[in-house]
């Protein structure tokens, strides 16, 4: 029961999400500004930007709807953390492993989404709901090529639970590189699910002032920040999961295993963020129609197919 | 999704640095109409340059356009010096020339920068205004500021440029040739920039002479309009012009112009240099100026600066018109919005580098029925803030205004 | 180069290994060019109160007072600083060589009359 609840509220629970989440998002923003020629911020910038604007005044616009407005952080932070309980870290398995977390994990990670949707709808600025708009075609657009790259590489280890597709993929290591096409299509889609530049079309602080988030302030933003910031680790715990999984004995050598791989890919999204201009939203669907979809569904009729020969 | 939704960007807005109202209406995403409204920047220029002297309008004159300031500075005394009836000594000219040109090289890497913000795109912005720092740096060791340089006065310019300088400026040409050779390759072939910039803000030949395009909105539309080569003003005449331009008629056009002038003006500079003439930096003109009217015309890196200067014999000028850049180039912008999506309106309203204060010069009403427009003259302005703040609750009548006096 | 997205990854990946171009600025000194037009400077043995200068400012910040008596006379400047433009012209206008800028940038005070400074 007590090392229950340890698990869950401080390792590798809640406390280890966060801190890790205000790490991950001050190396990505060294990173980002290291690419730029800058020097970026201080280790304790993302905790400093945090408590900052906790202490600052919230302001609920006098049309939004009041509780939702203020319970829509609160939610999407909790779809995140619950998401993360089910994403084996440190260890090969996750805390509670079950044939199916993939999916759940899957569906839990959408609920963000639709939060930062409901908020901008709820804050009823002009911004905030075209930002919302966006937010929603969005989702419709990388939501389904995002799911068929996580899913191919399950349906090759044939088993929906993480914890199996890591035991498959340590017994067969050189399989990983079949589902190189899928890595870089969940890589894609996953920038826009996490909203980041060339992506961030519901946020565009040029164009919307920072869309479904412009009437957010004080606590509710700050806690909605710390949500993206967790967004980003777990989306990024999740990738390394399913496509780099990890078979380690101990828990350090597990943790630094995790560490490396999470800022693997941590630097893969900060390039893509550095080097890309924002696209424009029809592009956005152009690009994950045409392009990502394409390639993850013929992803999975390889793997279904080599399922058959291997 | 067939509903109208008027979206206001402006007054205050992330992708604006000055205060500028566009009211867009849009259907989905898509922009039907657009309505752009400037004056929110009035400084009353114009006429606080009739109560002070023409040595002290160089210095106002130089702060209408924080980045265009020595173009206008430049077009002010010619337009004096006109009056005057003084000719200028050739190595000043040159000198102002070679001024010119480094604002014009500070000034479009500004641009770029700014562009490559608007899209999302800030590692352009990062990369070029670094570069954009030695040329402000550049400028300092020549003038003096990073932007106010002051360099000219009337009858000539105020500071040389000697053997040490020169040196500085061409090893400042070599990098900045370096990066801008990076970003023309980047801007011809990068496809996110082509397929945010192509095709948007479009703004054909016709249309851009039918609305008065001026600069690089022009060039970019293949309008060879380029002042300092119809006008040769300066020591333009000696120099060998080419004038870039590009027949993409679209935002991209406005980019690929900009970045092949950053191209030209190094080598404008370098032939500056080259051919420096030796002789005095300044004539004297007298203080009272015989009376006239001037126009002069000058080539701002935003486009055509048109200032009107009339005098009356007194040490002060009767009127000064200062018509900037971006005030010619406001008339296109509707007329590019109308047809794009709302993610392009910053960049279309960016891509025309505007220059709200530069702008910001009189209120002409348009009565909404009558299609009747009026002027507010000052006897009106006055009425209309009296009435204005009475309606608040007190009477500004009764409030006795300190009497500034300005140095004579 | 050949045309496709995200080109500037390449110098992108080149800057990680470089020294970053920001200047870290109140942690090291700023690098003044010999000819910057910092704070005016002020000597008042030559000066002859000629007011060429406050004439010429344009925007009235300069003043120069007799604080000697009409056959002694010595010269004050009063500069406000936060009028001041830095355009130096009363340095151009000055025949006598009395006003000079200085490489001095750095001058936010705390309270509005510091500004105001006497020279001699």
């Amino acid at each position: 029961m007590i090392s229950g609840l340890f698990h869950i509220l401080v390792f590798p629970g809640l406390l280890f999400l966060i801190a890790y989440s205000l790490f991950f998002s001050f190396m990505d923003r060294k990173i980002y500004a290291r690419l730029q020629n800058r020097i970026g911020p201080h280790w304790y910038q993302p905790l400093a930007d945090f408590l900052k604007l906790l202490g600052k005044e919230a302001i609920v616009p006098d049309h939004a709807a009041k509780k939702i407005f203020a319970l829509l952080p609160v939610l999407s932070l909790v779809a995140i953390t619950v998401s993360y309980l089910y994403i084996p870290t440190v260890q090969p398995q996750s805390l509670y492993p079950f044939d199916g977390d993939l999916i759940v994990i899957l569906y839990l990670l959408a609920i963000p989404t639709v939060c930062f949707f409901l908020a901008g709808w709820y804050s009823t600025s002009v911004f905030a709901t075209i930002g919302s708009v966006r937010a929603l075609t969005q989702l419709f657009s990388y939501e389904v090529p995002l799911f068929m790259a996580f899913l191919a590489p399950a349906l090759l280890a044939d088993t929906w639970s993480l914890s199996g597709i890591s035991a498959y993929y340590s017994a067969h290591p050189l399989y990983l590189l079949i589902n190189l096409p899928a890595f870089l299509v969940a890589i894609v889609a996953c920038q826009g699910k996490l909203e980041r530049v060339p992506f961030d079309l519901s946020e565009a602080e040029t164009e919307l002032a920072s869309g479904t988030f412009v009437e957010y302030s004080g606590r509710y933003y700050a806690i909605f920040r710390l949500a993206i910031d967790c967004e980003l680790v777990v989306v990024a715990s999740l990738i390394v999961a399913v496509f780099m999984p990890q078979q380690a004995d101990s828990i350090v050598l597990g943790f630094l295993f995790y560490v490396i791989e999470t800022m693997i890919v941590l630097f893969i999204l900060a390039l893509i963020r550095t080097i890309m201009a924002r696209v424009r939203i029809e592009q956005m669907v152009d690009l994950c129609w045409k392009y990502l979809t394409p390639v993850a569904l013929v992803q999975i009729i390889l793997n279904l197919f080599l399922k058959g020969v291997l | 999704m067939n509903q109208r939704i008027t979206i206001p960007i402006g007054p205050q807005h992330p992708s604006l640095k000055e205060p500028g109202c566009f009211t867009i209406t849009l259907e989905g995403e898509k922009v039907v109409g657009a309505v752009v409204g400037v004056g929110y920047n009035h400084r009353g220029l114009e006429k606080a340059c009739e109560a002070r002297t023409y040595v002290q309008n160089m210095y106002l004159i130089e702060r209408v356009c924080g980045i265009c300031s020595h173009t206008h500075s430049t077009a002010f005394c010619q337009a004096v010096e006109e009056l005057a009836g003084v000719q200028i000594s050739r190595r000043a000219a040159y000198i102002r020339v070679i001024m010119a040109e480094l604002e014009r090289l500070h000034s479009h890497l500004l641009w770029l920068g700014v562009a490559g913000h608007e899209i999302g795109f800030d590692t352009l912005l990062m990369y070029s205004w670094r570069d954009r720092e030695r040329v402000l740096d550049t400028l300092a060791l020549l003038g003096g500021n990073r932007v106010n340089y002051g360099i000219n006065t009337i009858g000539g310019v105020r500071r040389d440029i000697d053997k040490e300088e020169s040196h500085e400026i061409r090893r400042m040409l070599d990098f900045i040739e370096e990066e801008d050779k990076y970003y023309i390759d980047l801007t011809l072939h990068d496809s996110t920039l082509a397929a945010r910039l192509g095709g948007i803000g479009k703004l054909d030949h016709e249309d851009a002479l039918r609305l008065g395009a001026v600069g690089p909105v022009a060039r970019a539309s293949s309008v060879a309009s380029d002042v300092r080569v119809v006008e040769n003003y300066a020591a333009y005449n000696e120099f060998p012009m080419e004038i870039v331009t590009d027949d993409h008629s679209d935002v991209f056009g406005r980019a690929v112009v900009r970045v092949k002038e950053i191209m030209e003006s190094i080598k404008l500079i370098r032939f500056g240099l080259d051919n420096l003439p030796e002789g005095e930096l300044k004539v004297n003109v007298p203080r009272r100026i015989p009376e006239g009217e001037v126009l002069s015309r000058t080539e701002a890196p935003r486009g055509e600066d048109i200032h009107y200067v009339r005098s009356n014999g007194t040490d002060k000028p009767d009127r000064v018109r200062v018509r900037a850049a971006s005030e010619a180039n406001w008339h296109s912008v509707a007329h590019m919005l109308e047809g794009d999506y709302l993610a392009d309106v910053p960049i279309i309203i960016a891509a025309i580098d505007p220059c709200y204060s530069c702008t910001d010069r009189a209120i002409v009403l348009d009565h909404r029925d009558t299609g009747h427009q009026h002027i507010l003259d000052w006897e009106a302005l006055r009425r209309y803030s009296v009435d204005f703040y009475r309606e608040k609750g007190f009477d500004p009548q009764r409030i006795k205004f300190r009497e500034r006096k300005i140095i004579r | 180069m050949k045309n496709g997205p995200g080109l500037i990854a390449g110098m992108a990946l080149k800057h990680l290994f470089k020294k970053p171009a920001t200047i870290s600025y109140p942690n090291t000194p700023l690098d003044i060019e010999a000819h910057y037009r910092g704070r005016l400077v002020y000597n008042s043995e030559h000066c002859i109160g000629c007011n060429l200068c406050v004439k010429d400012c344009p925007a009235g910040a300069i003043k120069i007072l007799n604080v000697g008596t009409k056959d002694e006379k010595k010269f004050e400047c009063h500069l406000n600083v936060g009028h001041c433009i830095f355009c130096a012209q009363c340095v151009d206008s000055c025949r006598r060589g009395c006003l000079s800028f200085s490489q001095n940038v750095e001058l936010g005070v705390l309270k509005k009359d510091d500004l105001k400074v006497v020279m001699e």
